[in-house]
């Protein structure tokens, strides 16, 4: 990612952060949670990039949001800097070790590999009584380093710790696409032969995508999970990773900032249709989707890189020499 | 002359059926290997154990005086044996730069997953290795065409291009010049062959064409039946009675009996 698209990104977040104290409390709240469900949209877009769709996303979200629910309701650990990175890491684990087999499947395959391992973890929780079962449990108010604010204070405190994660998480997947491992998505959706015959293994590549958005989905859910101040079982459902993959087609896969507009597109579009047609919500946005699909197949991201072709390496390519005749090999 | 690559009776069987068997030979450094023989003679098995593709059942394979036999193909690679393919194997939604540029960022990466990861693709020698090889095989024409709208002869030297952006030391070319038009093989063929030569490579290529073997090969290794029937300067080997009767299309066997005749 060049230099300007860095500072851009830099002055967006800085402006959501400035304007937050100015907004509706209503818009506050939808922003949060939108933003913290980007960071597992992001995880989607490393994936997606490389050709895979996983149907289960919701395993390392609803991990990650358990993990900082017990870390309240057993210890004392109200900070949210180390429940966070508690819940980041037991997804990243959870991640490592379930990508040594989700690493070697593809497809459809892939997808329904990666659904059945989220159902499981449904299903122990449904079946956990002591963590509530269905109805699932409250989750303990979190402090920052100390500070503890209460009503409107807290939640633009929170509104803020979760920009500035989403800020370094865009940062961090920016260099990572710029990186040969992150470059590599487009080859291995296109010729795995190759690649490993240049010298580098499809499925360490593979798993290594998988621990990042594994890890991202696991800090999604935890943000989650401390803005709802609640955990049940639904946030393990497949619905809840088909909501991932949703907005990963409406936001596209073409950009870093794509993951955040798009998961906040979404969560605007569903109050609205959720206000407006309280009964046939679901029809507004699977109308919305398919619109999507028919006249935006790159996403709501391509209407900013519509102009440019879009191209894995994009700033690679100068336009130094233009294609001439083909036929003199 | 010592031998960069010395392979000593493999073996490969799939069941009952004997692809490949009783393989010994050294090849010497820089040396250009045309490799001939029918369908199913066992050419593209015998490439196949040396890249990794397949493991021997028997025998071994020594490159630089190191043991290779039934390694993965990645680690091959990364020692310095590099392949083509048959049928060209690119990354078809990137540009002929971008397939480059993928492949001398993997040439260049660190070894370990995590360091690669954080490795830069657009290092500024990453950038000109990808133009050199573009260079080299003369594609720039096509440099930010999609690759896959090239044609079949631009293909096969994106191909071999990318083969040879880590510097091997051994690259092996299986069937350059098939899919290729008659009045281009020719081309094409010199092409790869000044490029590979000025970069100092040993070369083992499978080959039909026995004209284009006999142009560009300094040594010809014919295969029959799983086995090297005729290994020598490509006059010698290609005038064997048993090679002349499979180019011919006659079973080398009767030609061996008519021989003793």
């Amino acid at each position: 990612m060049a230099a300007r698209q860095k500072l851009i990104g830099a002055l967006a977040f800085l402006a959501l952060a400035v304007v937050a104290p100015f907004a509706p409390a209503w818009l506050v709240s939808l922003a949060t949670i939108a933003f913290a469900n980007g960071l597992v949209v992001l995880g989607l877009v490393i994936l997606w990039r490389a050709g895979l769709v996983p149907f289960g996303q919701a395993l390392f979200y609803a991990t990650g949001a358990y993990t900082i629910a017990l870390l309240g309701r057993y210890t004392g650990m109200r900070d949210v800097f180390v429940m966070v990175a508690a819940g980041a890491a037991a997804a990243g684990l959870v991640a490592f070790v379930t990508g040594f087999l989700l690493a070697r499947y593809r497809d459809i395959f892939f997808a329904m590999l990666s659904l059945a391992m989220s159902m499981i973890l449904y299903g122990v929780l449904v079946k956990t009584e002591t963590l509530g079962s269905t109805d699932g449990f409250h989750v303990a108010t979190g402090t920052f380093l100390g500070y503890a604010p209460q009503g409107t204070a807290h939640d633009l405190a929170l509104y803020w710790l979760v920009l500035a994660v989403c800020a370094l998480a865009a940062l961090a997947v920016a260099t990572y696409f710029d990186s040969v491992a992150g470059v590599l998505a487009a080859p291995v959706r296109d010729n795995e032969i190759r690649v490993e015959f240049l010298g580098i293994s499809v499925n360490r590549l593979i798993h290594l995508k998988l621990v990042i958005a594994g890890l991202l989905a696991g800090v999604g859910g935890a943000l989650a999970a401390l803005v709802v101040e609640h955990v049940d079982p639904n946030m393990a459902y497949w619905t809840t990773s088909g909501g991932f993959v949703f907005v990963t087609i409406l936001a596209g896969a073409g950009s870093v900032a794509a993951a955040f507009v798009g998961s906040l597109a979404f969560e605007l579009a569903r109050s609205i249709a959720v206000a407006v047609f309280p009964g046939e919500w679901q029809i507004a946005l699977g109308t919305a989707l398919l619109l999507t699909i028919l006249f935006l197949p790159e996403g709501l991201g391509s209407l900013v890189t519509r102009l440019r072709r879009p191209r894995v390496l994009d700033k690679v390519a100068s336009p130094k020499t233009a294609p001439e005749k083909p036929g003199a090999a | 002359m010592s031998a960069i690559l010395s392979v000593r009776d493999l073996e490969k069987t799939f069941g009952s059926i004997v692809a490949a068997r009783d393989i010994t030979l050294d090849i010497p450094p820089q040396q250009v290997v045309g490799v001939i023989g029918a369908n199913g003679a066992g050419k593209t098995t015998f490439i196949n154990m040396i890249t990794g593709h397949l493991r021997p059942s028997k025998g071994s394979i020594r490159f630089e005086d190191r043991d290779i036999t039934g390694k993965p193909s990645r680690e091959i690679t990364r020692l310095g044996i590099s392949r083509s393919f048959q049928v060209a194997q690119i990354f078809p939604s990137l540009t002929v730069f971008e397939n480059m540029c993928v492949a001398a960022a993997i040439a260049r990466g660190a070894s370990g997953m995590l360091a690669r990861a954080l490795t830069p693709l657009r290092a500024r020698e990453t950038l000109a290795e990808a133009d050199a090889a573009i260079e080299l095989f003369r594609i720039g024409a096509y440099r930010d065409a999609r690759s896959a709208t090239l044609p079949q002869g631009v293909r096969k030297l994106l191909d071999i291009a990318m083969a040879i952006v880590g510097a091997p030391r051994v690259l092996l070319l299986d069937e350059p010049t098939s899919g290729i038009s008659i009045e281009e093989k020719f081309e094409v063929m010199a092409v790869v062959m000044s490029a590979l030569r000025s970069r100092g490579m040993t070369v083992l290529f499978v080959e039909h064409d026995m004209e284009i073997v006999s142009r560009f090969a300094e040594r010809v290794l014919a295969f029959y039946d799983g086995t090297v029937i005729a290994d020598g300067a490509p006059a010698v080997a290609l005038a064997d009675a048993r090679v002349q009767a499979f180019i011919s299309g006659t079973r080398p066997e009767h030609a061996e009996a008519a021989a003793h005749a």
